[in-house]
């Protein structure tokens, strides 16, 4: 039997299709859309910095969810509280020390579908070069076109020496930091 | 000659206190370099008094709204009278105006007013990055306004008790 040229080329494609989910689940994120930060208390009152630069690489296929990776990186140089003065004092060795620390990272260990069509995350989580591990929901949800993955995070700062010395007082500052996220991305 | 009812006396120098405090914290607390655990009190307690300060002026005002001031003596000059009340209009104006400003600042600036660390006070904006430096200026610029304002006031007393000795001051001293 002959196999004409053209129905190998629609056989090779199909073929090529059908082996695309294995690798192209690799989610195209928008920056733009995309928005991270850290709520901490202080005297009781909540406030909210925002990473202005940071990296999320989802590898996610709706279909087998617990296939899904996911990595964050932080650029701790550009958490920004909303005043020039407080963003300078925060890189300093007692709170980042965004010098020598310029990335804080989380790494995906396990994904696993969790309760109420959420997620259940777990992986390890890199600030100030201590790394701790972390768990959280995970909400995957349908914006039109755009599929969005949002949660919240709560860690304990002093875990990762975030706020030493006179900052060690969690009175002051809360030891409660929620780290909050919310990723867009392309089908 | 008459004086002010008792709660209206109570008011005046409670409320007159609390803005000095304020007042005094204030300049104290932004001259404070960095962020440091007593900058980041300081700036609290002056928030807190502040919502104090405007409470206090909301009940003052009522009181006032109800009760007529004490009449001044006869002897007084009528453009000295109108001038007393123009005074007396514009520092209640700042005593709501003042914390007023200082709220929405900090709103602007992103950090919300928690009452005394215990109850949290409506954001009724939110975190304004080109509002927060007006608001800044206008909060400093009334308080500057006030000090000139607090200044004619305290001279305008000493004067009716020392160089008048007309009894004026005497209807607000405890």
């Amino acid at each position: 039997m002959q196999i004409s040229p053209a129905l190998r080329r629609t056989a090779a494609a199909a073929a090529l299709v059908l082996a695309l989910p294995a690798f192209a689940a690799v989610l195209k994120t928008d920056p733009a859309k995309s928005s991270v930060s850290a709520v901490f208390k202080q005297m009781n009152v909540p406030v909210e910095a925002k990473f202005k630069k940071f990296n999320a690489q989802i590898d996610y296929d709706a279909a087998k969810p617990e296939t899904a990776k996911a990595s964050l990186d932080l650029d701790i140089p550009s958490f920004d509280l909303g005043d020039a003065e407080y963003n300078k004092e925060v890189q300093k060795k007692e709170w980042f020390n965004g010098a020598q620390f310029p990335k804080a990272s989380f790494v995906s260990t396990a994904i696993k579908p969790g309760a109420a069509g959420k997620l259940d995350v777990t992986g390890k989580l890199t600030i100030k070069g201590k790394t701790a591990d972390v768990a959280f929901p995970l909400t995957v949800k349908k914006e039109g076109a755009a599929q969005v993955f949002e949660g919240a995070l709560p860690i304990k700062r002093l875990a990762f020496n975030v706020g030493e010395g006179e900052w060690k007082d969690t009175s002051m500052v809360a030891d409660e930091v929620v780290i909050k996220f919310r990723v867009v991305a392309a089908q | 000659m008459p004086r002010y009812t008792i709660p209206a006396i109570v008011l005046h120098w409670l409320i007159g206190l609390l803005i000095i405090g304020a007042f005094a914290l204030g300049i104290t607390m932004v001259d404070i370099p960095g962020i440091t655990p007593t900058k980041l009190k300081y700036f609290s307690w002056h928030k807190w008094i502040g919502i104090t300060v405007l409470g206090l002026a909301c009940l003052r005002l009522l009181w006032r709204l109800g009760n007529r001031a004490p009449s001044y003596p006869a002897s007084m000059a009528a453009w000295q009278q109108s001038a007393a009340h123009g005074l007396h209009g514009l520092l209640y104006i700042l005593m709501f105006a003042i914390p007023a400003s200082g709220y929405f600042y900090s709103l602007a600036a992103g950090v919300p007013v928690v009452y005394l660390g215990v109850v949290p006070m409506p954001a009724l904006i939110g975190p304004d990055p080109e509002l927060k430096p007006l608001l800044k200026s206008v909060h400093y610029w009334l308080n500057m306004t006030l000090l000139a304002l607090f200044v004619l006031h305290v001279a305008a007393a000493l004067k009716h008790q020392f160089i008048d000795r007309d009894g004026v001051l005497k209807r607000m001293l405890p």
